[in-house]
């Protein structure tokens, strides 16, 4: 299944000239497993893209600059800032987001682990954490209290609820020790 | 929402295309490295290039080109490609082993996405910063903008007429203390600079390269024998930029110092040599007295301004204590180092 998808752009935006370079862009990607085709604006962001042009709004937007981890995505399984990545530089990448990461039927240890803790209250870090956490996870399958902080230190979360999310983060991966599976995780190293 | 302005976006696969697109576009275009640092600005609207030319499939960048471990020893070096990315320093064990100052001075740069995500060449030309400009054009326009931007006038120090935006790169003054070289190509060729002839002590422009030039690589040049620490102040453990950095590099042999390197970050537009610390330092025995002298000689050779994170006179304290424990953090690992025969010098190492 290949759906190609045209972004909606002002008219402006639309009158090309003969300048070097490409103001437009088709950028082809698996984004949860399903190729997708998006034809953009070179200006585009991921997390735009994302959001607005597939309708994939888990992958939230916060700073914008870098400065919170809100749009945490994983690209070919590494964590990226969605506000930060260029459509045109995941040409051919596998994009993993929060939805990806598990059904409500299928969920990620890791999601159950948060509801398990109470490790989202307004819930607007959540994705991010999740998907950073799960790249931690694909890396190192115990990781000790520190290195979860370090690892999700980039991420902010605006209900300073950390203690619970380091917790989950470690329960999440004693389940996955005690045999519990990953669905469809992105996080493959 | 904050989006990108409109540009257009070119990707050129070698190292002659990326420098001829430069030369045919001129100063509209902009290079693109991880985009760490370009993407705010141009949220932002500090800037506007009519062209992006993206970095990453230019494969001459990329890469950490070592020499086998003997001719590292040898003093022939370690290629790091400008591609490099931040993570990738933390982890390399070359790296690690012979110039383990690089991989601390990386692991203290923003945050663990944003470190695979950034690289070296994007850090060590990263634009200079000012609590004045890095902010969103509402905010800039109500406090009147300044030199840097569309202004005319510097908010930090109205009767100067230059600007003083602070150089943030943690890793500059690292490689600067350990005399790190910089290749450059550019529409007349390749060229190789010291670190710290890459910078000059002006926020508008503090790059010395000149139209169309790209940084290529950093050569580590003197792997054993030096012993270095950086030390970072700011008010976050994680994310911050630097309010100060300082970096040190000592070669030892037997009991005396015989080469000195101290470089302070974040306090001006370049980062600064303090040849007066480096002097008290050179030809000694790095005694306590001397330690604290060199930290008195930083103390009085900077002028912090009061354009980044933490006030100018608390920088400027901190730059003295963090001179002496940088200098007794390098000079615990040499007696590791020296082992039984004591000299440090490359040549002399087995
Ligand atoms: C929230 C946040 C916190 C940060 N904290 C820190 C910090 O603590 N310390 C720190 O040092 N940095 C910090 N940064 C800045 C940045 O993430 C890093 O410096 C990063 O290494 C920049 O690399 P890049 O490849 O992303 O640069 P880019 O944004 O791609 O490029 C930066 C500049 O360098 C130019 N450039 C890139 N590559 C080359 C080349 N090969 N030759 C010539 N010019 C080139 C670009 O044109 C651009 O002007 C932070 C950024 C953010 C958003
Ligand atoms: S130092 Fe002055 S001119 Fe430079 S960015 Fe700050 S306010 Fe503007
Ligand atoms: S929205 Fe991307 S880091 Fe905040
Ligand atoms: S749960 Fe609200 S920001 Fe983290």
């Amino acid at each position: 299944m290949k759906s190609t998808i045209v972004a909606t752009v002002p008219p402006a935006l639309q009158v090309d000239d003969s300048a070097p370079g490409d103001r437009w862009l088709t950028v082809d990607m698996t984004v949860n497993g399903v190729p997708r085709m998006l034809r953009a604006p070179a200006h585009r962001t991921l997390l735009e893209a994302l959001r607005e042009d597939l309708g994939l709004t888990g992958t939230k937007h916060g700073c914008e600059l870098g400065e919170c981890g809100a749009c945490t995505v994983l690209v070919d399984g590494q964590p990226r800032l969605g506000c930060l990545t260029l459509l045109a530089s995941v040409e051919g990448r596998t994009v993993t987001t929060v939805e990806g990461l598990g059904t409500t039927a299928e969920p990620h240890p890791l999601q159950v682990a948060f509801v398990d803790r109470g490790a989202a209250q307004c819930g607007y870090c959540t994705g991010g954490m999740l998907l950073t956490a799960a790249a931690l996870l694909a890396d190192n399958a115990d990781p000790t209290e520190a290195e979860v902080r370090a690892a999700l230190a980039g991420n902010l979360c605006r209900c300073t609820g950390y203690a619970s999310i380091v917790a989950a983060v470690r329960q999440a991966a004693r389940m996955v020790a005690g045999g519990a599976s990953h669905p469809r995780s992105g996080a493959q190293g | 929402m904050l989006h990108l302005p409109s540009f257009r976006y070119l990707a050129p696969r070698s190292l002659s295309e990326a420098v001829g697109l430069l030369a045919e576009l001129g100063a509209e275009a902009q290079l693109l490295a991880g985009g760490t640092d370009l993407l705010p600005l141009l949220k932002r609207g500090q800037l506007s290039p009519r062209y992006l030319v993206a970095l990453a499939g230019v494969p001459e960048l990329s890469g950490i080109r070592t020499a086998a471990e003997a001719t590292v020893r040898d003093g022939s070096g370690l290629t790091l490609g400008a591609l490099t990315s931040i993570a990738e320093l933390t982890r390399q064990p070359v790296l690690r082993r012979h110039f383990p100052v690089i991989g601390h001075a990386a692991s203290l740069i923003a945050t663990p996405t944003l470190r695979s995500m950034g690289t070296l060449g994007g850090n060590l030309c990263l634009d200079t910063r000012c609590t004045y400009v890095n902010r969103s054009p509402l905010w800039r326009e109500a406090a009147g903008d300044c030199l840097k931007c569309t202004g005319d006038v510097c908010r930090v120090a109205p009767g100067d007429d230059r600007c003083w935006a602070a150089v943030s790169s943690d890793l500059a003054p690292a490689m600067i203390a350990l005399d790190a070289q910089i290749r450059i190509a550019g529409p007349r060729g390749e060229r190789v600079i010291p670190a710290e002839a890459l910078y000059r002590d002006d926020g508008l422009s503090h790059l010395t390269l000149s139209a169309g030039e790209i940084v290529v690589d950093v050569q580590l040049l003197r792997p054993t024998g030096v012993c270095a620490s950086y030390m970072k102040l700011r008010p976050r453990a994680s994310f911050d930029f630097p309010s100060l950095g300082v970096a040190v590099a000592l070669r030892m042999a037997k009991d005396e110092c015989e080469n000195a390197r101290v470089v302070v970050g974040a306090v001006a537009s370049r980062p600064l040599r303090i040849a007066e610390a480096e002097v008290i330092l050179t030809g000694h025995v790095p005694t306590a007295e001397r330690l604290s002298a060199a930290a008195d000689a930083v103390h009085r050779a900077i002028r912090p301004m009061d354009n980044v994170d933490l006030p100018p006179g608390y920088r400027r304290q901190v730059a003295r204590v963090f001179t002496e424990r940088a200098l007794q953090h390098a000079l615990r690992q040499v007696p590791a180092r020296a082992g039984a025969n004591g000299a440090l010098t490359p040549g002399r190492q087995n």
